[in-house]
């Protein structure tokens, strides 16, 4: 048992940390596009890690609890209720059955992509390891699509009641701000910035640029001034990580997101930081970016700094001493 | 000359290990032989490896691994690079519909080079491909090492359909396309055999990067036996190793 969707919402997936370890093959990784979300989300539901959950855009979907199960909203805050009663993001609650989450049909203020864990992840065939949709190769996750009127998603291992429930939930403090219509992205430069005018780069890390429509879980494009380059924009097609920002002769970034191809043949000029991406994920059509370039050093700490905010957050509910040895574990 | 190799960073959880500018197999060679060793006696941390024409991309979790220490450790691996060991050829074979409603761009090919589409066919038929890497979409290969009789410049603008098991020429590469895509190579020919199966969970990709590929050409009769018993799932392709 599970949940009964009764309107699926313009896009919402089945995702997790992504089709790990076939991008030799020409597979996309996919995965969510938030990965903090993804992550807190499994951390306040004592999930695994690479547990699914839905990944809504935009819009969210209007569903029923046929079973009992523990669940939690994380990422942006797009006002989902239960049974009318508006939600909290980054807290877990208790459904019983018959119980209806629904999203209102407008847009939100502030951030592209809410995701909705359940306690002990959805039942679905993993494909090569994931649980996740990949929509362009129409495969992963529900039958390889969104969400649709009528699906129904079982709970793998459902748990209706978890301890501390009323301390899952994050600190008023924590970190969770995705910024308003206009933020700063932390890039590293490479692997080709030599590639581009020293004027190119100026302009690429002091001008702004704007997120257009024409962007989606592959990548945002953006519009903005020209970079040049110093010759060919193409190269010879190498390897393409999560946050390249590849920019093609009309000299318009795009930053390549979840569902990149794993290969490419144009200049990249720089990559934005992990800590970052969440940022990227969460950006709305008209939004403004700037980018500022940093060291891997420093990314690399940021990164181990936010692991360490985020453990530290998760003991204020987490008592069973496995969940920690599995988190140690991992590192 | 051999070009210095070049640790690129890609980001805080990826560099690129560039062994070269060219599509070359001597510079292939040494990109395999860093996958293989990386693939053989893994590096902690290390997530993921995507080997392309003249670079290998390295994937790794910073948390476990910090920037340095990968650097430190690729470069100990590429100090002893010359010893690795190179797996035995492997060349499959795949055959292939040429021209008609199968390649309708042959005959064109064969007028750009002022020849015959036969002399096409049977330059494609009569090499073994080096498959650089997989790409594109998933079971896409990338082909090197054209003969220059068969260089034929890209279409100017893609076509938005390209039906899947379409074999096509773009410049100095060869293609073939596992699932419908759009595509700017100029098609030549179609093949039953399918590149990607999601229906197969063991091995949904039949071709992997270092293999080889030698075409052979059939019929629209043994075409459709083939698709017949590929859709039964009792076709094997033919394999040669050594």
């Amino acid at each position: 048992m599970g949940i009964c969707v009764q309107r699926g919402g313009p896009l919402t997936t089945v995702q997790d940390k992504g089709r790990l370890g076939y991008q030799n093959l020409g597979f996309s990784a996919s995965g969510a596009m938030d990965r903090r979300a993804l992550r807190l989300a499994n951390l306040l539901l004592d999930n695994e890690e690479n547990d699914a959950v839905l990944e809504v855009t935009m819009v969210g979907p209007k569903f029923t609890f046929e079973s009992p199960n523990c669940f939690v909203l994380t990422g942006a805050d797009l006002k989902a209720s239960l049974n009318g009663q508006v939600l909290e993001t980054n807290r877990v609650y208790a459904a019983g059955a018959g119980d209806v989450v629904d999203f209102p049909q407008s847009f939100p203020s502030r951030g592209a992509r809410a995701y909705i864990g359940f306690a002990g992840g959805l039942d679905l065939p993993p494909l090569m390891g994931s649980r996740s949709t990949y929509l362009k190769g129409k495969m992963g996750g529900l039958e390889g699509r969104g969400l649709k009127t009528g699906d129904r998603l079982e709970f793998l291992a459902p748990r209706p009641q978890l301890p501390n429930l009323e301390k899952r939930r994050l600190p008023e403090d924590f970190e969770t701000v995705y910024g308003g219509r206009q933020v700063k992205i932390r890039v590293i430069l490479g692997p080709q910035e030599d590639s581009f005018t020293p004027e190119g780069l100026k302009l690429f890390l002091n001008q702004p640029y704007r997120v257009t429509p024409n962007s989606d879980r592959m990548g945002s494009r953006l519009d903005g001034p020209v970079i040049p380059h110093k010759g060919r924009a193409d190269i010879i097609s190498d390897g393409i990580a999560f946050g390249a920002i590849q920019v093609p002769s009309e000299g318009k970034p795009i930053i390549l997101l979840a569902d990149r191809q794993s290969t490419g043949g144009y200049t990249k000029i720089a990559n934005v930081i992990t800590v970052d991406l969440p940022k990227v994920a969460q950006r709305m059509v008209g939004d403004e970016i700037r980018f500022e370039a940093v060291s891997v050093e420093q990314a690399q700490q940021w990164l181990r700094q936010e692991e360490e905010a985020l453990e530290k957050a998760a003991r204020a509910w987490q008592t069973r001493p496995s969940f920690w040895k599995r988190l140690l574990g991992a590192r | 000359m051999m070009e210095k190799t070049r640790i690129l960073l890609a980001g805080d959880s990826a560099v690129s290990v560039q062994f070269g500018d060219a599509i070359d197999p001597e510079i292939y060679a040494r990109v395999r032989a860093l996958y293989e060793s990386l693939k053989g006696e893994k590096i902690p941390g290390v997530t993921e490896l995507i080997p392309t024409f003249r670079s290998l991309m390295v994937q790794y979790d910073p948390r476990q691994l910090g920037y340095e220490q990968l650097k430190g450790q690729l470069e100990a691996r590429l100090e002893k690079l010359g010893r690795a060991q190179q797996p035995p050829k492997k060349v499959i074979t795949i055959p292939v519909c040429f021209g008609g409603s199968w390649g309708e761009d042959l005959e064109e090919v064969a007028r750009y080079h002022d020849t015959t589409p036969e002399r096409i066919v049977e330059l494609f038929c009569s090499s073994e491909f080096l498959i650089y890497m997989l790409g594109f979409t998933p079971g896409y290969p990338y082909i090197g090492g054209v003969p220059r009789e068969l260089v034929t410049p890209r279409l100017d603008s893609p076509r938005l359909k390209v039906p899947a098991g379409t074999v096509g020429i773009g410049g100095e590469q060869l293609g073939i396309y596992p699932i419908e895509s759009p595509g700017g190579f100029r098609l030549v020919g179609n093949t039953p055999v399918r590149l990607y199966d999601p229906e197969n969970r063991q091995t949904p990709v039949l071709l992997e990067a270092g293999e080889y590929i030698r075409f052979t050409s059939i019929g629209p009769e043994e075409y459709e036996q083939i698709r017949r018993q590929v859709e039964e799932g009792s076709y094997r392709c033919q394999i040669r190793e050594g």
